[in-house]
């Protein structure tokens, strides 16, 4: 089997996060498609470093994790800070920037 | 160079339709928490991937990191907002939805047929020489010393996300907190006194007082403000007549 | 080259009174006219001086300079502001002090009842020191600075009285045609630069001997340009009628001695150049030629006494600019016919301004006439002017333009005969039309009404008059006795002077009795028209095609409106306009697409983060496709 499958693989799972993000309604759906992105980004680090050779991929994806969980902790909390003015988790409604 | 063998090929087209087929699934269903679980279960055959590929350190940080702290992290936060909640299947934006899949079709499309046309100039060689010491070992021989940097770094980034999801969730009040005196002024100053004493606690004295048992108002009734409303949705209050006395022995013994 | 450092004072007398009448202010009233007189009188005490010291030196050190500081130093561009005082510019300079000092008496007097006078003076002495820096500067550039100066003077003083609209215009005309000769010098100058490298008079001379016939002849036009300007010369001459509307004395001093002899010092200043460039003096003697004839004709039909000397004026520039045109034979007799012109010229218009003085301001010959029994000192120093202009001998007029009449036909061949002609037609016209003068004003039988009481000038007036009438007389006869003044004048006009022919074709006798014939014929015709006849009140309506043309100064106001104001004015709208709608429209336009630019983009503002997110997706689908594209 060709090592670059699992690449197909990361782009399918990009692909549906990238729609999910525009998709979706609910805050918290939108930032778990967010975390799908990611995990396909770290899927391709991590083919790479096997076809590569070496582990730099390995390092890579495991800073990319670390930076996604200090984002998901951040963002969380703003999403509960909105909920807590708004009583709504749907980010449609917070469209005061419009012109 | 690296030959992949056969448990390794069996495992990738099991796991990965599924994982394509969960990620799928998160994106359609309408229950958020439902997208949650499904995300969880890529997460995990995402892990399967790392380990199959010899990045062993990393499939297991990502079971523990990922699916156990971040998607846990998830599901409260999506129980503190309501799991309830469902989105509506209606777009209010008109056209979004045919762009967003338009262009990420044609995302998608794209980045496989580059992919397919890449050549990287050498074949794929397997990290039997990296791992030669132990996956970790190698990490660590990496991060020590050509990546201590950005190490430094991220930790600090850790240090200030805890720091501002602190500073997010606190709740200055704005004015002072109502002392029982106060509270009970207002309990009382309402329109009507029916909840002037707060409200009855679940459970019949003496003989159940589990949540699931409603209060007995003094006429004998059970009172459903009692029980929770999710237990109550659920049907889960428990009938109070099983709890009632039989007769009872109305006769006055003397103590002697 | 001899060194002085007395030149710079008489430019800075006349100046420093200015500067000091125009910051004084209001403070200076009661004295500013005696500083002023007392500044030009110096001025001219100074030109004594030096007329003294250069009689005591010889001849080939009689020329001095004076550098005051060095003005430019550009690399190839040296030009020093220097003064040079020589035969020919010690003329000028006490021609300048000398009747300017004369001037300033007389507008003591003139200008009594004038609140202003004080302004007045303060710009005649700016003029005199501008005018002296004209004749005194060394190079073409330093005489500019004098030139633009003179015309600035003149300017402010013919709008003196600028309450009046008319007299406003009348400046500014005067202004912008002085203006077209100004450039003329510009190009004169640049061109002698750019072919010459050289723009100071002793290095012009010396590069001429080596540079082509066309710089030369360049720059000769140019420099005629800028005569014509200055002296209200065909084709620029419509501003000089106009000019009148200045006090007398201004027309006096400016108009007819001193600033409009400018173009004519001008050209014989650089004679090395014509003398180098026939083609040039050739359009000089065209030029000289039809001024003399265009302004006797219009002279003949003014009845407004100082238009009429202005003609005059004109037409006897032209004989100047014809003598100048004439080559190194006629430079001398020009000079000459310049200073005898600057006595009596000047001296009838400083009568002009006592009749007026004496019949409350009225101008119209018209309404004057038997002037001679009221006014018989005004009528004596008029007269002797009017017998100097028309060539009677012993009086100033008949050596100077007979010289030039005589030149014109020594000049040989059919130029000559043409030239010669037309010089005597035009002495025949000028005797007619200033016998008119005299006798309208003076002899014919009164027509004035009783409200007017004509009177005797006071002394500061008349006294001028009378010694500028001694002038007139005596003038001539001293400068042509034994060719004096041609003498004293040679060594400037360097060898090109020495080596003109003795050619006579026609003997002075000759030329002599033609002139007085033609002089004879004029005067009888207006006698008989004007003396022995009924002269009418008010002028005729129903005059002859030519009256009504001459009338009309010959159409030049005309011509001057329907070729170049009127295309002016319309190209000056067109321009406008363009500046509005093309311009402007663009720079509105500019504004209008930035906010229509704006406020389309504003729509993509529609504040879902979920429309951020798809546009953010698109980009990112571009970025893909050109990566794919790219990499094909």
């Amino acid at each position: 089997m060709n090592p670059y499958n699992y690449l197909y693989v990361a782009g399918l799972l990009f692909t549906i996060g990238a729609i999910g993000v525009v998709v979706r309604r609910n805050a918290i759906v939108v930032f778990m498609c967010i975390e799908l992105m990611l995990n396909a980004a770290n899927l391709t680090l991590v083919t790479f470093a096997r076809i590569n050779g070496t582990l730099e991929g390995q390092v890579t994806a495991f800073f990319t994790m670390v930076v996604a969980a200090c984002e998901v902790v951040v963002g969380l909390a703003i999403i509960v800070t909105i909920y807590r003015s708004r009583r709504s988790a749907s980010i449609d409604d917070a469209s005061l920037l419009k012109r | 160079m690296l030959t992949i063998q056969t448990p390794e090929t069996i495992l990738f087209w099991v796991l990965a339709p599924l994982s394509v087929l969960a990620a799928l699934g998160m994106l359609l269903v309408k229950k958020a928490v439902h997208s949650a679980l499904l995300l969880a279960f890529v997460m995990i055959t995402l892990a399967i991937f790392y380990i199959a590929q010899d990045a062993l350190f990393l499939g297991i940080v990502q079971i523990v990191v990922y699916t156990g702290a971040v998607m846990m992290l998830f599901l409260f936060i999506l129980m503190l907002v309501g799991v309830d909640a469902s989105d509506s299947l209606t777009e209010t934006i008109r056209g979004l939805r045919p762009i967003a899949i338009t262009a990420a079709i044609g995302f998608g499309g794209l980045m496989i047929s580059l992919i397919a046309r890449a050549k990287l100039g050498h074949g794929a060689f397997g990290l039997a020489e990296a791992n030669k010491d132990g996956n970790v070992q190698g990490l660590a021989k990496l991060l020590f010393s050509d990546y201590v940097f950005p190490f430094e770094v991220i930790s600090a980034l850790l240090i200030t996300a805890a720091l501002g999801a602190m500073v997010l969730a606190h709740h200055q009040r704005t004015s002072a907190k109502p002392t029982q005196r106060e509270q009970s002024i207002a309990r009382f100053r309402q329109g009507t006194l029916g909840t002037a004493a707060g409200l009855p606690s679940p459970g019949v004295f003496a003989r159940h007082n589990a949540v699931d048992v409603p209060a007995l108002l003094p006429d004998g009734t059970p009172a459903p403000n009692s029980i929770s409303a999710t237990l109550k949705a659920r049907g889960d209050i428990l009938e109070t007549s099983q709890f009632e006395l039989g007769e009872v022995d109305k006769t006055v013994k003397e103590e002697k | 080259m001899v060194t002085s450092n007395s030149l710079v004072y008489l430019i800075a007398l006349p100046l420093l009174g200015a500067t000091i009448l125009l910051l004084a202010g209001r403070r200076a009233d009661k004295w500013g006219h005696l500083l002023a007189t007392l500044m030009s009188a110096s001025s001219f005490a100074v030109g004594l001086y030096q007329l003294s010291a250069m009689l005591g030196r010889s001849n080939e050190e009689r020329a001095i300079s004076q550098k005051l500081f060095s003005w430019i130093n550009v690399a190839s561009f040296q030009v020093d502001a220097g003064l040079l005082l020589d035969q020919l510019s010690i003329c000028f300079v006490l021609l300048i002090t000398g009747v300017g000092t004369l001037i300033h008496v007389y507008s003591i007097s003139y200008m009594a009842h004038d609140e202003n006078r004080r302004r007045f003076f303060a710009y005649l002495n700016l003029f005199v020191a501008a005018m002296l820096l004209l004749v005194l500067g060394d190079s073409y550039l330093n005489l500019y600075v004098g030139w633009e100066g003179v015309g600035l003077a003149s300017y402010l003083l013919i709008g003196f009285w600028n309450q009046k609209p008319a007299y406003a215009t009348a400046s500014k005309k005067a202004f912008v045609m002085n203006r077209i000769g100004d450039m003329g010098l510009s190009f004169a100058i640049m061109i002698a630069f750019a072919t010459l490298g050289t723009v100071s008079f002793v290095g012009v001379k010396e590069a001429s001997h080596s540079a082509s016939q066309t710089a030369l002849t360049a720059i000769g036009i140019m420099l005629l340009v800028a005569a014509t300007g200055k002296s209200a010369q065909f084709p620029l001459q419509a501003w000089l009628g106009d000019a009148m509307a200045g006090p007398t004395p201004v027309s006096a001093l400016i108009h007819a001695a001193t600033m409009v002899t400018a173009g004519v010092y001008l050209i014989v200043r650089s004679n090395f150049i014509f003398d180098a460039a026939p083609t040039a003096q050739l359009l000089v003697v065209i030029v000289g030629a039809i001024t003399l004839l265009f302004g006797a004709l219009v002279g003949t039909a003014k009845d407004d006494i100082k238009k009429a000397l202005a003609a005059s004026t004109m037409s006897q520039i032209g004989y100047m600019v014809l003598g100048a045109g004439l080559g190194p034979a006629g430079y001398a007799f020009a000079i000459m016919h310049l200073l005898t012109h600057g006595f009596f010229k000047a001296g009838m218009f400083l009568g002009a301004g006592s009749v007026m003085h004496g019949m409350n301001d009225t101008v119209d010959m018209r309404k004057y006439g038997a002037l001679r029994k009221f006014m018989p000192i005004t009528f004596v120093t008029f007269g002797l002017g009017y017998l100097a202009i028309i060539g009677v001998p012993p009086f100033a007029g008949f050596y100077s333009k007979d010289l030039i009449i005589e030149t014109a036909f020594n000049a040989g061949g059919a130029k000559g005969i043409i030239l010669g002609g037309a010089a005597l037609l035009g002495a025949a016209i000028t005797a007619f039309y200033m016998s008119r003068v005299m006798i309208l004003t003076f002899t014919s039988p009164q027509r004035w009404d009783n409200d007017v009481h004509p009177h005797e000038s006071p002394i500061l007036m008349w006294l001028p008059m009378a010694i500028l009438a001694i002038g007139s007389v005596t003038s001539g006869f001293l400068f042509a006795r034994g060719d004096a003044l041609a003498q004293w004048l040679q060594p400037v006009f360097g060898e090109h002077g020495a080596e003109h022919s003795e050619v006579h074709l026609l003997s002075p006798i000759v030329v002599s009795a033609m002139a007085l014939v033609a002089v004879a014929i004029g005067v009888a015709i207006a006698v008989i028209k004007y003396q022995l006849s009924e002269v009418a009140a008010t002028a005729p309506e129903n005059v002859s095609i030519f009256t009504r043309i001459a009338r009309k100064d010959l159409l030049q106001d005309s011509f001057n409106e329907a070729v170049f104001m009127r295309p002016g004015q319309a190209l000056t709208r067109v321009l406008v306009k363009g500046d509005d709608v093309v311009i402007d429209g663009a720079v509105r336009g500019i504004g209008r697409t930035a906010l229509g630019a704006g406020s389309a983009l504003r729509t993509s503002q529609t504040g879902f983060a979920r429309s951020y997110a798809a546009l953010i997706l698109i980009g990112a689908v571009a970025l893909i496709a050109g990566i794919w594209v790219v990499t094909q």
